[in-house]
């Protein structure tokens, strides 16, 4: 069969209860390992850049920029991820354009992340109190200089728990990108679960295993906060 | 003369703040503006480093510089006229993410792009001036509203301005901390810095003041020394508030 990991060989149709956990536990493992993790690290890293830049677009008061801004921001949130997905993997074929799964998959969720924390980055920025940009240009800041050195570090704080969610986020919508073939953790569940039939086990299992990725980005995500926190007043 | 300002005028769209005023600015002097609220104070003090750009207005200085707002101004332009200026605001305004010496060091060392060493020993002896040196690696949010206000003047000083712009500098203070901070901007004025203060601390404006300037309904309505306006006014309007301050009931 087509499966990759040698670890699978050993589970059967046979194999039941604890034994298949157990067994399981390795591949869905090496799925998060070889495939969960790294995009949703890379899709994260591309998205926040580009939700920067569309973050400025929409701040600038230049229309040609404003617009496109507007536009993507609107096309992503309106539109269901699961169909961008599919239209890039399954549908751009169509005109000749051939993404093999793991690019697919890191296309359609940096676009993502790229429209939504955007909107964050957006709404961080403007909670930045007016005067501390006028405090920055009345010492001869530039407005570029102004936005790196004094409001975007101000901003940062603001933005640390949503783009936290953000994050956790998209470690669970990974999962999607089982439907265009990208062997990442559930789909080696469901891989498993089509040779055993112990669907209720293995979905659960992959569930566990989310839950502790996530669990674990969130103590990360505590100890960013505290850090970030070592300026304001509490 | 350091500045000579002619015609200058600023409108919030229907709403004009600011109408047909002249103001000169005294090198080595220090001119108060008082008036009631809404009068325009503070609307005067950020055009003359143009956080609002005026809509009008022939700004001359003694450097042989000249803006005529009612003609296109560059950047450069703009940037030239705040050099010359350092602003103290009402409500401090310190970055929150820099101690009180970063906060003072940011402006040479970022934008003047001076020595490190030299703008430490700069930073150093202004946060002793304003009494804070034992005090410059707290942040804002550990210093008192007295202390963040004398970090935020040597913030501006550390520009090495020719003109200090004040905008009410005391009256976000507790009144135990005003003191504090007069005194500062008082060492200043013996200091022979040419200032331009807002405020309402009028036995304040009187003691540092060389020229104090009423203000109401966007026009100046009197001028002069602090004993001809303060104490001898001449136009009812300037009578009428002086005496609403000083018997508030
Ligand atoms: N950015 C702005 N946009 C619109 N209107 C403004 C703006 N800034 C000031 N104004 C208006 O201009 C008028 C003058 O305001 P300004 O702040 O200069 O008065 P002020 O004399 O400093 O008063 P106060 O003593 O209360 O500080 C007010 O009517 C105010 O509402
Ligand atoms: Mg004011």
């Amino acid at each position: 069969m087509y499966l990759q990991s040698n670890m699978i060989y050993t589970i059967t149709a046979n194999t039941e209860g604890w034994e298949l956990f157990v067994n399981s536990l390795l591949p869905m493992i090496m799925g998060a390992i070889q495939y969960t993790i790294p995009l949703t690290l890379i899709s994260f890293v591309l998205g926040l850049l580009l939700a920067l830049l569309t973050a400025m677009m929409r701040i600038s008061k230049s229309k040609l920029l404003h617009a496109p801004a507007v536009v993507y921001v609107s096309a992503i949130r309106g539109t269901p991820l699961l169909v961008q997905l599919f239209i890039i993997f399954y549908g751009l074929p169509t005109i000749g354009l051939t993404i093999d799964p793991f690019p697919s998959a890191i296309i359609a969720f940096t676009l993502n992340v790229g429209a939504y924390a955007s909107e964050i980055i957006r709404a961080s920025i403007l909670s930045v109190p007016k005067g501390q940009w006028e405090a920055a240009i009345t010492i001869g800041m530039s407005r570029t200089t102004a936005l790196r050195r004094i409001i975007l570090p101000q901003a940062t704080r603001v933005s640390v728990p949503p783009l936290s969610n953000s994050f956790i986020s998209l470690v669970k919508d990974t999962s999607l990108a089982s439907l265009i073939l990208v062997a990442e953790l559930f789909r080696k569940a469901q891989e498993i679960a089509a040779r055993t039939y112990d669907f209720l086990l293995l979905y659960v299992e992959a569930a566990l295993i989310y839950w502790v990725i996530c669990f674990i980005l969130s103590l990360v995500q505590t100890v960013i906060e505290k850090r970030l926190d070592r300026y304001v007043d509490k | 003369m350091f500045l000579s300002i002619q015609g200058l005028a600023k409108s919030f769209g229907a709403n004009q703040v600011l109408k047909d005023i002249d103001v000169n600015i005294e090198k080595g002097k220090v001119l108060s503006i008082i008036g009631p609220s809404g009068s325009g104070k503070t609307t005067l003090l950020r055009c003359l480093n143009s956080l609002e750009e005026p809509d009008k207005g022939i700004f001359t200085f003694n450097d042989g510089l000249s803006l005529d707002f009612e003609k296109k101004i560059s950047k450069q332009e703009i940037l030239k006229l705040r050099q010359k200026s350092g602003m103290v605001f009402q409500s401090y305004n310190l970055f929150p993410h820099k101690t009180a010496f970063e906060n003072v060091t940011e402006g040479p060392l970022i934008v003047q792009k001076r020595k490190k060493a030299e703008v430490k020993e700069l930073a150093e002896g202004l946060l002793e001036k304003v009494g804070l040196k034992d005090k410059m690696d707290l942040y804002p949010h550990q210093l008192s509203g007295g202390q963040q206000q004398r970090v935020g003047i040597a913030r501006a000083l550390a520009m090495e301005p020719e003109l200090m712009l004040f905008d009410e500098p005391t009256s976000a203070l507790d009144p135990e901390l005003i003191g504090e901070v007069l005194t500062v901007i008082k060492d200043l004025a013996r200091d022979n810095w040419t200032m331009v203060i807002v405020t309402h601390e009028l036995q304040f404006a009187a003691e540092v003041s060389d020229e104090v300037l009423f203000m109401d309904g966007g026009y100046i309505v009197e001028q002069g020394t602090p004993e001809q306006v303060l104490k001898s006014p001449k136009e009812e309007r300037t009578k009428q508030f002086l005496q609403r301050i000083l018997n508030p009931a």
